[in-house]
């Protein structure tokens, strides 16, 4: 029954006023703080993204707007040789884990599909076709367990992924093999349009790990702290050889799904207000104000810090890069074939013409 | 000494024995692989040999085997996953098509999948519905993908080594029908590089282009044709991606007649591909347009059907008697 509790209650450290909550141990006061600037960081990142989709700089953003605090703690709790597996809505996490923001957002600028090197960082390439890279990343944790490497895999993944194909058997083949890997969906209560009472009934996404064999959390996905402690717990566990834990977020999108979406068309805006004073950001900010951990100068270093790396953003965006036409054609194989070299060359000719 | 018989399950168990043991990073997997030595028998005996690290049976999900191998390959293992039967793979079309043939792409090269999809394929065993099918225009039409179809035992050792040692995924697609015939197969020739043909037989009149499961069909064919008093010769493509227009093309400018040969239903197949190609590149040494005997095409039937479906000698040698011979007395 326990395993089904925790399942079904988020578990929480910080409740929506930025009080502990009733019987929690409080979390290290420095550690929040880094936290705290990284949901800064992660904010302004999606800000500062939106704003060059206005401008016309990148093609499309999928905002991680609500959800920062799933997006830092997801990063913070992994070692260095650890594996993080994102989607195209993860981008602050990804930067959380160390890669450049430009890099990070070439994919949406239109460069090329990945601007990072993902050995580089042991971030793999944003995935955009629905829970497929779970299963890579049941693959990196298995060759890691079999090579005797003490690499842990954090995948992550949303609600609606979760009614996908691969979502199920990258969970049995993880619980089957006792792979070192962290399922982390976050729930933010929409699939593009499609409500999470479309995707599933089950009592909660975290309570389909019972059926898979391996333990399913669910946590407050707006509480920086309390991730830490459930991300940070798995983590442990797989890094232990205990196996998979499947982590569900109970969080919300409070932006469209992109800048294309109109998210008028399906849910209102009452729903979207209830949710803005649960914001993740708020909580940590008033707690640590309140224990006196981050006072005024401190504040203003994180959010020049924050502006700084926004400046970046927009410098590095809006750059001029030249693209490579025929760099179409180098990497389809490690050595081209003889029919892509001859297509390369009529391309080169057109070029040459032009 | 005289070269080993072996068939080509035996071939290709010899090929995964050997690189298992020369390379650390092999492993081999996917669906009654370990315990039973799979369905087919290819990995007999390799789990008992090697252990439940390098052999492994996974979960009954076609998806699942080839996304893992995905991972497995991204953290420098060499993968070589079975899919029980051709009309199986299917489930894992999603990973092959979106990440296996695009990954080293989408990351500039910084990631290679040096990834086996090994694909038990075609028909000729009387195997009942979803056993039989000639799936290669699929993989043959992905970017990424490098697509082996051997004809030989020989060959299916060899280019089974081959394909393990690239650094790109390769999808090998073994013909059934040839599971259980002995040949002779030397294991210490040196391995054929993928994408280069063969040519079986050479022959002045006329070129049968054909690949894994035809290729003995047209060799039966010219071997019939020689009695009529018809010289024809065969290439054996052994890869389809990278196809090999040199060796085909300069065959066909040689004898200016042209037949494709392949099981697949013909529309939108790589047959129609290779008669595309020939007549592009040889249209001016041509005596006749380019002609394809393919399978029929509707779904692949019934085990007491097959035969009607299957390109046969008859059906190769009515094809080559419309080249156009009397333009050339």
């Amino acid at each position: 029954m326990s395993q089904l509790k925790a399942a079904l209650t988020p578990a929480r450290l910080l409740d929506e006023s930025g009080r502990l909550v009733r019987g929690a141990t409080a979390p290290d006061a420095e550690t929040l703080l880094e936290g705290y600037r990284g949901l800064v960081f992660a904010r302004r990142l999606n800000e500062q993204a939106g704003a060059l989709v206005r401008q016309g700089r990148l093609a499309v953003y999928p905002s991680s707007r609500g959800q920062e605090a799933c997006q830092v703690a997801c990063a913070s709790v992994l070692e260095e040789g650890d594996w993080l597996f994102p989607t195209y809505r993860d981008t602050a996490a990804i930067v959380a884990r160390g890669v450049d923001p430009v890099e990070a957002l070439t994919l949406l600028r239109g460069d090329w599909h990945c601007g990072y090197d993902p050995n580089e960082h042991k971030v793999a390439p944003q995935a955009t076709p629905l829970a497929t890279q779970l299963l890579h990343a049941v693959g990196v944790g298995h060759a890691a367990r079999l090579k005797g490497e003490n690499t842990v895999v954090m995948a992550l993944c949303g609600d609606g992924a979760t009614s996908e194909g691969d979502f199920h058997e990258a969970c049995n083949f993880a619980a089957v093999f006792r792979v070192p890997v962290v399922f982390f969906v976050q729930n933010n209560k929409y699939a593009i349009s499609v409500p999470l009472a479309r995707q599933s009934v089950a009592p909660s996404l975290a309570a389909k790990a019972i059926g898979y064999g391996m333990p399913g959390i669910r946590v407050d996905g707006n509480d920086l702290p309390a991730l830490e402690k459930v991300l940070g717990e798995a983590v442990a566990r797989a890094r232990a050889g205990e196996g998979p834990t499947l982590v569900e977020a109970d969080t919300y999108r409070i932006d469209s799904h992109t800048n294309a979406d109109d998210a008028s068309r399906y849910r209102a805006d009452d729903e979207v207000n209830d949710w803005l004073p649960r914001d993740p950001l708020l909580r940590v900010r008033t707690y640590l104000k309140a224990k006196g951990t981050l006072d005024d100068a401190r504040e203003q270093e994180i959010a020049d810090a924050a502006e700084e790396m926004a400046a970046a953003v927009r410098a590095g965006v809006g750059a001029e890069t030249p693209v490579d036409p025929e760099e179409i054609f180098a990497h389809v194989y490690a050595t081209p074939t003889p029919q892509l070299a001859e297509q390369r060359a009529v391309l080169r000719a057109e070029l040459e013409e032009a | 000494m005289s070269t080993p018989k072996m068939t080509m399950a035996q071939a290709i168990n010899a090929a995964l024995r050997d690189a298992i043991a020369q390379d650390d990073s092999v492993v081999v997997f996917g669906e009654d692989v370990a315990q039973l030595g799979g369905v087919f028998r290819v990995t007999d005996g390799l789990h008992r040999e090697f252990g439940e690290s390098r052999v492994f049976d996974t979960p009954l999900a076609e998806s699942g085997i080839v996304g893992m191998a995905v991972g497995m390959a991204m953290n420098g293992m060499r993968p070589v996953v079975e899919m029980q039967f051709d009309a199986f793979a299917y489930p894992a079309f999603e990973q092959i098509v979106s990440h296996v043939a695009k990954l080293g792409n989408r990351t500039r090269g910084k990631v290679r999948l040096p990834i086996v999809i090994r694909i038990p394929y075609a028909g000729g065993i009387g195997g009942v519905e979803h056993h039989c099918d000639s799936s290669e225009a699929y993989y043959a039409h992905t970017p990424g993908l490098t697509v082996v179809a051997p004809a030989t035992n020989a060959d299916a050792y060899g280019l089974l080594r081959a394909a393990i040692a690239s650094p790109d995924p390769v999808v090998f697609l073994e013909p059934k029908k040839h599971y259980f015939a002995k040949e002779e197969v030397d294991v210490s020739v040196p391995v054929p590089p993928i994408g280069r043909a063969v040519v079986r037989r050479p022959g002045k009149d006329a070129t049968l282009i054909a690949y894994g499961p035809s290729v003995p069909v047209a060799l039966a064919a010219a071997a019939q044709a020689a009695t009529e008093g018809r010289d024809l010769g065969v290439i054996d493509l052994r890869s389809i991606v990278p196809f090999d227009d040199e060796t085909v093309c300069a065959e066909v400018r040689r004898t200016g007649r042209a037949v494709v040969v392949a099981e697949a239903p013909g529309f939108a197949s790589v047959a129609s591909e290779i008669a595309a190609r020939v007549g592009e590149r040889c249209f001016h040494h041509l005596e006749a347009p380019v002609r394809r005997v393919t399978g029929f095409d509707v779904p692949y039937p019934a085990p007491k059907l097959e035969h009607h479906f299957l390109p046969g000698v008859d059906r190769i040698l009515d094809a080559v008697d419309t080249l156009q011979w009397e333009d050339a007395a």
